[in-house]
């Protein structure tokens, strides 16, 4: 399954990916390439952008059309590339760094004009690639390269945030739950309007050995002890869900008018004016 | 999975980065660490072809593949 | 249709249309407001799109990203501004992307005067992104020329795959003058970046000779290639080989030099027996030309010469016309930017004099007019 889905879909001549052994980001990548084979994506209609970060560097294994942006800027990127391209399916690969701190102004605008774009964050808590800084995302206490002594700020949650920037499709998957985070991304790509699936990862490297996970695997344990489905969060409270990550669809709006229907409404009023 | 009794996990060894999580999650146990530190099959017989595996593979190294396919 | 009162800043969304203008990102800054509110009105006319983003950053990135669909893309903003879209230029100089950004000078530094005109972005132009690199910039000095120049903005953007930065100030942009927009002559077409008749398939868009640009398809058509602000290969994919870097970075130049004399322009007058010579460029250029046109009435022999194409600076023009005379004044609304450029381009071919403009006023005709007179009594 996977070698044919690899071979389809990735830059073979580029791989092994430049990834570290244990890296959360090749267990997204994988699950993205079983979605787009459950979606029948069509590589020649698809563009996939990303910021800078190791999350970022899956375009460049990726065998589509691919855009490789500047840090935090992606969905501005791809908001301009899609405004007038009604035929193209526009995916956006970030990291947290890269979604949420230096992009999180465009990170909200882009959830409020519900324009059809499948933003896929790969949240690890970290900075991977500029070796082990503090994110919006890193809980709080833990250690990293810029807090020594322990992180002071509170975690963002992303999905919330989304949420209440007003996307009409968020969910939240761990890389422990790899089938999940299929299931997601393809129902985020097909959804019509902003689709937005957090996906935590692990880094192994620069988050992991700073905070007591000694190998990938207990960190992937560790994200599945803490995760709880969002049917059975419903009956908790916020007590009980402390500490704890809600993964599944948390909205998935279907009504909801799309940018580029906007638009295109718009210039065709003024077509159908000038006949 | 009809066919799912002709399949078995394969090892693509120039890929396996060695992290050792499709080794700690399998419920047949029968994956382990070789002499280079890269995933090897035990017995592929007592594989229940959960896929977990090769769904949480970061580099595509472990697939279940047809028997005799591929080695 | 006959002579009609236009704006600067509208004259040069004219222009854009003309030029086959699909895109138009931008966040409100003065004196370049009036761009983006006309953009918002008729774009959708012409099966466009406005959109106004979140700020300068987005919007940049939002221009590069409609270019890479295909579509003719443009952004307005003033200094503050322009200095949130810096990396992004950089990107769209590395990537070879096409696009227009219109720079409305203001007073600075920061906030300094909103509504002051001012020329200090000038070496912002050139040098603002960080990394090697050419700039284009094309400074009109009336508002037919915000016109003319905003076509030939769009034209050089597509035919070295870069950006280029149309150069205003606020007295530029805000004046009125008549002209007939649609019977301006000598129009250049903008070239179409297509066809593309290469085979889609491991199709190489940075394969191109050593001074040419890249031409990129439009993405989501086929052709399934790489874009990245990384140093790349030929098929846009990152690579830190030294030959290859170098043969990149060079390239990215010898691109630029290749059509620097083509690009150049000038406006250049009375200098034929010229004595000294008034150098300015964009609303200055305006009160030069009054100041050389009292002088001369008194006989004096001054020349005025313009620079329309600011960067690359017009230095072989510039040196030539130091040999013949023995000042140039140089004005400019500024402590003091191009005039860098004028002493780079002329040695010690002849004395510089430098008026500077820092009180966020134009730079009247009678300063000008003093300034030389003051010159040529020494
Ligand atoms: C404007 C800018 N600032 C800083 C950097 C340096 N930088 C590169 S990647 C990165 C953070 C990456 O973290 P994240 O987005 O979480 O991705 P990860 O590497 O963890 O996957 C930073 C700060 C940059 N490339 N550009
Ligand atoms: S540094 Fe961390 S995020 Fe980056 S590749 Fe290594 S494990 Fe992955
Ligand atoms: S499919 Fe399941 S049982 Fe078989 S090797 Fe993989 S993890 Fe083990
Ligand atoms: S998960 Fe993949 S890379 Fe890791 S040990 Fe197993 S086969 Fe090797
Ligand atoms: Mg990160």
């Amino acid at each position: 399954m996977i070698g044919e889905l690899t071979n389809k879909y990735l830059r073979m001549d580029r791989l092994p990916h430049m990834w570290c052994p244990g890296c959360g980001h090749g267990i997204a990548l994988g699950a993205l390439l079983r979605a787009f084979d459950r979606v029948k994506i069509d590589k020649d209609k698809t563009v996939i952008l990303s910021g800078i970060g190791c999350a970022s560097r899956a375009v460049g294994y990726l065998d589509f059309s691919t855009v490789h942006t500047t840090h935090g800027r992606a969905l501005a990127f791809a908001t301009g590339l899609r405004l007038l391209r009604d035929d193209v399916k526009v995916i956006v690969i970030m990291g947290d760094g890269d979604a949420l701190a230096i992009g999180g102004n465009h990170f909200i605008h882009a959830c409020r004009r519900n324009i059809d774009i499948t933003a896929i964050v790969l949240n690890n808590q970290i900075y991977g690639m500029t070796g082990g800084q503090s994110s919006p995302t890193t809980p709080q206490s833990r250690l990293s390269t810029t807090t020594p002594y322990g992180n002071f700020a509170r975690a963002f949650d992303f999905c919330n945030l989304a949420i209440g920037a007003g996307a009409t499709y968020v969910a939240r998957a761990t890389a422990y739950h790899a089938s999940l985070m299929t299931e997601l991304y393809a129902n985020a790509i097909k959804h019509h309007g902003f689709s937005f699936v957090e996906t935590f990862t692990q880094c192994p490297v620069n988050y992991g050995r700073r905070n007591k996970f000694p190998d990938p695997a207990s960190m992937l344990q560790y994200m599945k002890d803490i995760s709880v489905p969002f049917k059975v969060a419903q009956n908790m409270g916020s007590d009980e869900l402390q500490g704890k990550i809600v993964i599944g669809e948390l909205i998935k709006e279907k009504e909801d008018v799309e940018l580029n229907e906007v638009v295109r409404e718009r210039i065709m009023k003024f077509r159908g004016g000038a006949q | 999975m009809s066919q799912s009794s002709h399949l078995e996990p394969v090892v693509n060894r120039a890929f396996c980065k060695g992290c050792g999580i499709c080794i700690e999650f399998c419920p047949a146990n029968i994956l382990e660490f070789d002499e280079q530190r890269k995933c090897r099959v035990t017995d592929p017989e007592k594989c229940i072809k959960c896929y977990q595996c090769e769904m949480r593979c970061p580099d595509f190294a472990i697939e279940l593949v047809e028997k005799g396919e591929k080695k | 249709m006959s002579a009609k009162l236009v704006q600067g800043n509208e004259a040069v969304v004219y222009g854009a249309f003309n030029a086959g203008l699909k895109f138009f990102a931008g966040y409100p800054i003065t004196p370049s407001t009036e761009i983006a509110e006309m953009c918002s009105r008729d774009l959708p006319k012409v099966g466009g799109a406005f959109i106004q983003m979140e700020d300068e950053i987005s919007s940049i990135a939002a221009c590069i990203g409609a270019s890479l669909a295909g579509f003719r893309s443009m952004s307005a903003t003033s200094g503050p501004g322009f200095s949130l879209m810096q990396e992004n230029i950089g990107y769209a100089i590395m990537a070879e992307v096409p696009i227009v950004i219109v720079d409305v000078q203001r007073m600075g530094p920061s906030t300094g005067i909103a509504t002051a005109p001012s020329q200090s972005d000038y070496m912002q132009v050139r040098w603002g992104t960080h990394g090697d690199h050419p700039m284009v910039s094309f400074a009109p000095f009336s508002v037919e020329e915000c016109f003319t120049e905003a076509i030939r903005a769009f034209y050089w953007s597509e035919k070295i795959s870069s950006v280029v930065v149309l150069l205003l100030d606020e007295v530029v942009a805000h004046m009125r003058e008549g002209i007939d927009i649609d019977n301006v002559e000598n129009i250049l077409e903008v070239p179409d970046r297509g066809p593309f008749s290469e085979e889609k398939e491991g199709f190489r868009p940075y394969k191109v000779d050593r001074d040419k640009g890249a031409k990129l398809p439009p993405l989501g058509t086929g052709y399934r290639f790489n874009v990245t602000g990384l140093v790349h290969d030929e098929m846009g994919f990152p690579v830190e080989d030294p030959e290859k870097t170098g043969d990149l970075i060079r390239r990215l130049h010898n691109k630029i030099d290749a059509v620097e004399d083509e690009m150049a322009s000038y406006d250049e007058r009375y200098t034929e027996d010229a004595d000294v010579i008034v150098i300015s460029y964009g609303s200055v250029a305006r009160s030069s030309l009054r100041a050389v046109r009292e002088l001369r009435k008194n006989n004096v022999k001054v020349g005025f010469f313009r620079p329309i194409t600011v960067w690359p600076f017009p230095s072989k023009r510039v040196r030539e016309l130091s040999k013949k005379v023995k000042n140039i004044v140089v004005a400019e609304m500024s402590m003091g930017q191009m005039v860098h450029e004028v002493e780079r381009s002329v040695g010690d071919s002849c004395q510089i004099t430098l008026l500077q403009g820092i009180k966020g006023e134009l730079i009247t005709p009678d300063a000008i007019h003093n300034t030389v007179s003051e010159v040529i009594s020494k």
